[in-house]
């Protein structure tokens, strides 16, 4: 029995089926959790309870009822947008933000698609979301949206530069970009014992900002923007961007933990387990600082990628350069 | 005498001979072509919580011009006035700056009173000074809510709502009122307060004090809150007087002025309290000043308190009041700032004039001054410590 189901796994068309279903199973269902768990954990952190019906227990299915919800409105494209291009936006914004998910390790022998520099893929098909955001802002012919695309693609070149050098730094510490090397190689407490935390510091915070979640969500700004790019979508197409988002906040907590946290290594029981468990702590970070931090300014924004961060991960650089040169362990 | 400097520009000997200038040809010389953009931010917008309409001219980011267009809220109050008898008015006026209502039908119940040289017993003065001050209290509350929600915080929102909870319950109980109290009445109060209110109005105090506290650490306390408002929308002194304003931003300048110390009503005279200020006069400073506000008015409901005196809360009046001919003027410190009613009487029921000056009109105004040259962002951040009140402004 268990013969036949290793030899079924071996032939590739039976495998890659096996594979993109789980993957798919994986985003869809991890971004809902993530999703209620903003519901939740801010409506506690602000003295209401949240949703309590959909589902009987606790809201649980608030997001599904939404997703329906969503399904049945109304799918506006204004008169005057770019019609092809405002209907693919959410698309491109999307799709990427799932791709991530097939280049993370699980576990042990576990990766979707190895790659050997799986950790620049996974960094290249994060930020590839943002030209859906340029796209969705630019066809909406709405002057908040452009403002908001404008800022989100001035944000995103500022802070990929941080993000790419703090990963490069484990990158060298691990010496490959093979995510699952990276991960091989670290101890179930990850690279954040050692000078690698500052890394965590810079990737945890230009990651936040390539979300565009706040402290850092100038291209949203509700009080100012009204939505940012997202102002003109409607229905499923927004529902997307929303899902897009969430499942942002997935990946990027996914690659943390994988560079800095050990991915699916536990001080027990290896598994993707831990590495869920990991992601539902960084996201938890991100709803914290939500609920807890005002919206920098542009160009405080700005200021801080460049003239903070940007030094603060070149140093980090040159330290874990000199250590490894110099064989001082890590 | 002009020497050409190549790119574009002329230096040259002012006329009188102290200087060299540079006169700039048009920027289309030199640069790209660029032209700005009008934004209409308003009047349906999340920042201008209601319906007030702000004409952006921007540079990019930069706002060149800003120019407030009012009325869309305009509901003739002034006229309606001359339609309605004193006590309809009471009822009108608690409509334009709907969070402090009693605030409001405080000044008109004290212009009439004043038109009719009437005595009020003094319980119900006390009452209407322990009521005013929680009025205060609620209103500065929810600014101090809904401000940090402007600028991306949206946990103070719902915090402030808490506490505001809990002074409206104290609200209800004794008005019967939740939004519009209309508790004043000409010559006293509506009603007498229901026994055990001022053992809960104590009891609020200290309880609204401790979470006061929690706003100062965890808003004025906040580096990107802090980053966001200091040296943002600076008004000085000079500038807030010569448009009106008054109220927090006023005092935010350094100015003291509070009706309450300045021409005191009521039994203002009689208690202690400050009249905080700020010193540079800018968002922070607001903020920080309406959070000191809500503090010097619990102070004041402190000492009301325990000096309400037992009595009456009413005088007799005749079915129809008519205020003798004559006019009036009657000059509050409202929540948002100095609130004035003037009344013309020609001894009917009915005023033959009767005009507001509201503090959120005045304090708008400075809007183009304030908004010149600033960032889109800070738009919100200049625009929501001003304070205001659309209904306030449109009437």
């Amino acid at each position: 029995m268990i013969e036949t189901v290793r030899d079924l796994l071996d032939n590739y068309w039976v495998l890659t089926p096996v594979k993109v279903l789980a993957v798919l199973a994986i985003f869809l269902t991890f971004p809902l959790v993530v999703g209620y768990m903003e519901h939740k954990v801010m409506a506690h952190m602000q003295a209401r309870l949240g949703p309590m019906e959909a589902g009987r227990f606790h809201g649980v299915l608030q997001l599904v009822a939404d997703g329906i919800k969503f399904v049945q409105k109304e799918s506006i494209i204004p008169r005057a947008a770019d019609k092809w291009v405002f209907a693919l936006a959410p698309a491109v914004a999307l799709i990427p933000a799932i791709l991530v998910f097939g280049f993370i390790p699980y576990g042990p022998n576990l990766v979707p698609i190895p790659s050997d520099v799986g950790l620049f893929v996974t960094l290249a098909l994060s930020s590839v979301s943002v030209i859906g955001v340029l796209m969705a802002a630019w066809s909406s012919a709405n002057k908040y949206s452009l403002m908001g695309g404008i800022r989100a693609a001035a944000q995103l070149i500022a802070y990929e530069l941080p993000l790419v050098l703090a990963a490069a730094a484990v990158a060298m510490q691990a010496g490959s970009a093979d995510l699952a090397v990276i991960v091989e190689r670290q101890g179930w407490w990850g690279y954040i014992v050692g000078p690698l935390v500052v890394g965590f510091f810079v990737y945890g915070t230009a990651a936040l900002a390539e979300l565009t979640r706040p402290p850092f969500d100038m291209p949203v700004a509700d009080s100012e923007l009204v939505f940012g790019h997202l102002t003109e979508y409607t229905g499923l197409r927004f529902a997307f961007f929303l899902l897009t988002e969430y499942a942002g906040i997935v990946s990027q907590s996914a690659i943390a933990a994988t560079l800095f946290l050990g991915g699916w290594k536990g001080p027990f029981l290896d598994g993707p387990w831990w590495l869920a468990a990991k992601v539902l702590l960084l996201s938890f970070g991100v709803i914290w600082a939500r609920s807890t931090y005002p919206r920098l300014r542009e160009d405080q924004l700005q200021s801080f990628a460049w003239i903070r961060l940007v030094p603060l991960s070149l140093a980090l650089l040159l330290v874990v350069g000199f250590l490894k040169v110099y064989e001082v362990g890590v | 005498m002009a020497t050409e400097l190549g790119s574009g520009g002329a230096a040259f000997q002012a006329a009188d001979g102290t200087g060299v200038g540079i006169i700039v040809r048009d920027k289309a010389d030199r640069e790209l072509h660029t032209q700005d953009m009008t934004l209409n931010v308003g009047p349906q917008h999340p920042a201008t919580h209601g319906v007030l309409r702000v004409l952006v001219t921007l540079d990019g980011e930069v706002i060149e011009d800003a120019q407030p267009v009012i009325g869309y809220m305009h509901r003739s109050f002034e006229k309606l006035a001359e339609y309605r008898d004193y006590r309809q008015i009471i009822a009108l006026v608690n409509r334009h700056d709907w969070v402090s209502s009693i605030c409001n039908e405080l000044g008109v119940a004290l212009v009439v009173e004043r038109q009719m040289e009437l005595e009020v017993p003094e319980r119900a003065t006390w009452i209407r000074m322990l009521m005013a001050e929680w009025t205060r209290v609620l209103n500065h509350l929810m600014f101090v809510g809904s401000y940090p929600l402007e600028l991306g915080a949206i946990t103070p929102m719902f915090y402030a709502f808490r506490e505001r909870e809990e002074i409206q319950a104290l609200m209800e109980w004794i008005t019967g009122g939740r939004l519009h109290l209309t508790y004043c009445r000409v010559g006293g109060l509506k009603q007498d307060l229901p026994r055990g209110a001022i053992q809960m109005s104590r009891d609020l105090v200290p309880r609204m004090r401790e979470r006061l506290k929690e706003y100062e650490d965890l808003v004025l306390g906040n580096e990107i809150f802090a980053a966001r408002t200091k040296g943002v929308g600076v008004l000085p002194a000079d500038v807030a007087c010569s448009y009106g304003v008054s109220g927090a931003a006023l005092q935010a300048a350094g100015v003291p002025e509070d009706s309450r110390k300045t021409e005191p009503y009521l039994f203002y005279d009689q208690v202690e309290f400050d009249v905080p200020t700020g010193r540079n006069g800018d968002s922070f400073d607001r903020f920080a000043v309406l959070l000191a506000r809500i503090k010097e008015s619990l102070r004041i409901i402190e000492q009301v308190n325990e000096r309400i005196p037992p009595g009456p809360v009413n005088v007799r009046l005749p079915k129809v009041v008519r205020a003798p001919e004559g006019h009036a003027y009657v000059r509050t410190e409202a929540p948002l700032g100095q609130l004035s009613y003037y009344m013309v009487s020609h001894g009917e029921k009915t005023p033959w004039r009767f005009k507001m000056r509201t503090p959120s009109f005045n304090n708008i105004s400075s809007l183009p001054y304030l908004l010149k040259g600033t960032l889109l962002p800070d738009m919100i951040a200049v625009m929501g410590s001003i304070f205001f009140i659309v209904g306030d402004i449109d009437r």
